[in-house]
């Protein structure tokens, strides 16, 4: 009973605290700003979940967050650290446009539209796949190989798009393809209308359901787990550690890929240049504050994603720069209090089992 | 063409060589440097803010040095204290003080993309060979590799980094304190790093939006292809800049396009990292927080 408890507030508390912590550096942003902290944050909230266009772009911003947050998750439970969602992400936009591109525009959605997440998931999964192999076969240390490849991935594919002829004249996109267009909510739900919000956010939910069961009802999910938590008891009992480390890297990879899928066949309908826009290095917050568990980064992509759209609704009074500050304030909350809340439970007096019997 | 091509190499090289001082210095001490990027723009955004209002460059250096300190003692105190993740820590200090320098350039300059003219060292864009050797910053970043190198191999402070940086429960036992060493490496890198933001901003003459574009990362990079010793990392950064500048020249031509030209820092460092070209091995302790 006693341990459940700690481990909700060990869960809990920290969160908490950096929301706090947020609160106050806002505050002390508007302020510098000359503005009125209650009015700006009653802002930030009617202009997300206030009105189903703010709700739209919400969910819309939460469905790639989704995807991103479950890459670093992933790869977290299996101790390993993905700072390579970003161009994770980006490779498996471009993997979907491309693939668009190429396929008979006369074929079924039904079909085009599979193919697309196929082209999507691999085209993540495959840059997921080398720093997978740099640090099972060489011991290279995976934070720094998922950065080098981030700067080598996205200046790739800036020349691909740039420099090849496929990018429509003038731009840094690729042409509209419409056959392999995933329907915007707002088909089927008319007071969306205008939001980016798609039918992606199925493919989020469900994607949440699958790295659940993989993660802590299939074997394959307790290896990576136990690889995450002792590699080298791991290895004694018999589980390939480099095998586990390459596997969650590449499923790392292709999920983040995934997530491409939500702008390219879900909102533009084309892959541009850069359209990651930060949405990989902000899956290192949502799996950081969702505890690496995938419903917790299902609510912590909300959390975010209400953040971002947040900031353009409060432009007007204060820049939207401020909430990349709060982001950065709640991860660093987060990081410091989680380490020192666990050694405050932990040293705590075990006073609750001296008590209880008395009272019952 | 030649001394041009030199120059402008040397030019490139000064910022790389001011952050990756102040990489090796933290990662010797054991502490991983991800936050060179916050720290070089920090540098450039207080340099910019205090050569605004001072009117004087050298205030500008004062302000920058200064501010990337606090970073680095904000890092340090997380990492250190708190025993915060250090690499998320890193992630979060980046992208702090890249929303921080976005909200003040817009609360102070009113702008969303650059500073004013502010006053700085040497006339901007004037890539002559006067106008580079009397910029103060310049000469400071020739000399930050060879000073650290001594500072590590033949100071007392850099023995005892080396230790708490390899064998931090050894280094306990000689009665060094593990901690105070870390906060002194940590907090010096800050301002290292901050001094390659600094000549950024007053060699341009004004804070540009994000003006350090990845030379944290690159200056990273350095410091893991020279395997975390100053003169080595010092001709990492010389190398880098070499292949920009050489890139910089020949633009036009088609030899090479850009993007691949700017891979090279990130893939030699893939490259020195598997091992095909010599291991390299990081300091022992790197990443762990000790008690």
């Amino acid at each position: 009973m006693s341990g459940t408890k700690t481990a909700i507030e060990e869960g809990v508390l920290p969160t908490l605290t950096a929301l706090l912590v947020a609160l106050v550096a806002g505050d002390l942003l508007i302020l510098s700003y000359g503005q009125s902290p209650s009015e700006v944050w009653r802002l930030m909230l009617s202009g997300t979940w206030g009105n189903a266009y703010g709700i739209g772009q919400v969910l819309y911003k939460a469905t790639t967050l989704v995807f991103t947050g479950l890459s670093v998750a992933i790869g977290l439970r299996a101790g390993l650290f993905n700072i390579g969602a970003e161009s994770q992400l980006a490779a498996g936009g471009f993997a979907a446009g491309v693939l668009g591109l190429l396929l008979p525009v006369s074929l079924t959605p039904w079909l085009a539209i599979p193919v697309c997440l196929l082209a999507a998931l691999l085209g993540g999964a495959m840059v997921g796949f080398v720093p997978g192999v740099l640090r099972a076969r060489f011991g290279a240390h995976e934070v720094i190989a998922t950065i080098m490849l981030n700067f080598i991935v996205l200046a790739f594919l800036n020349w691909a798009i740039s420099a090849t002829g496929l990018a429509v004249t003038e731009t840094l996109h690729t042409p509209v393809v419409l056959s392999t267009a995933v329907p915007r909510l707002a088909a089927y739900v008319p007071m969306f209308h205008g939001s980016a919000a798609n039918g992606t956010i199925l493919l989020a939910l469900l994607t949440v359901v699958i790295v659940a069961w993989l993660l802590f009802r299939a074997r394959f999910g307790y290896e990576l787990r136990a690889v995450g938590l002792q590699p080298m008891a791991a290895e004694s009992s018999g589980i390939r550690v480099p095998r586990v480390w390459i596997t969650a890297m590449v499923l790392a990879g292709g999920v983040a890929g995934l997530g491409g899928t939500n702008f390219v066949l879900g909102y533009k309908n084309y892959f541009e240049d850069g359209f990651s826009g930060g949405a990989g290095f902000l899956g290192i917050a949502v799996a950081l504050v969702g505890r690496n568990n995938p419903f917790g980064v299902l609510l912590a992509a909300l959390f975010f994603a209400t953040l971002s759209q947040g900031g353009l609704a409060i432009h007007a009074l204060v820049p939207k720069q401020m909430v990349e500050v709060l982001e950065g304030i709640v991860i660093l909350a987060v990081a410091v209090s989680v380490p020192e809340v666990r050694r405050l439970l932990r040293s705590r007096p075990a006073k609750a089992a001296v008590t209880t019997p008395v009272q019952a | 063409m030649l001394l041009l091509l030199l120059l402008q190499t040397l030019r490139i090289a000064i910022p790389y060589l001011f952050a990756a001082s102040g990489g090796v210095l933290a990662e010797r001490a054991g502490i991983v440097s991800l936050t060179l990027e916050g720290f070089m723009l920090t540098g450039a955004f207080c340099a910019t803010l205090g050569s605004f209002y001072f009117g004087s460059p050298w205030m500008g250096l004062l302000l920058g040095v200064a501010g990337g300190a606090v970073f680095g003692a904000i890092h340090a105190v997380a990492t250190i204290r708190f025993k915060a993740d250090q690499i998320v820590s890193a992630v979060a200090i980046n992208l702090m003080v890249v929303g921080l320098t976005r909200f003040f350039l817009r609360l102070a300059f009113d702008s969303s993309s650059n500073s004013p003219r502010v006053a700085g060292f040497g006339g901007d864009g004037n890539a002559g060979v006067l106008a580079t050797f009397t910029n103060p910053l310049v000469l400071l970043g020739i000399l930050v590799m060879p000073a650290l190198a001594w500072v590590i191999d033949r100071t007392r402070f850099g023995l005892r980094v080396r230790a708490v940086g390899e064998k931090p429960e050894a280094a306990t036992t000689l009665g060094i304190s593990v901690d105070r060493i870390r906060y002194g490496a940590v907090i010096t890198s800050g301002a290292l790093a901050a001094l390659g933001g600094c000549y950024l901003a007053l060699d341009q003459h004004q804070f540009t939006d994000q003006m350090t574009a990845g030379r944290g990362f690159i200056a990273l990079a350095a410091v893991i292809f020279g395997r975390w010793t100053p003169v080595r990392a010092g001709i990492a950064c010389l190398l880098f800049a070499f292949a920009e500048a050489l890139q910089i020249q020949v633009q036009g031509t088609g030899v090479l396009p850009s993007q691949f030209v700017s891979m090279i820092p990130y893939v030699l460092t893939l490259v020195a990292l598997a091992g095909v070209v010599g291991r390299a091995v990081p300091p022992a302790a790197l990443g762990r927080a000790e008690g």
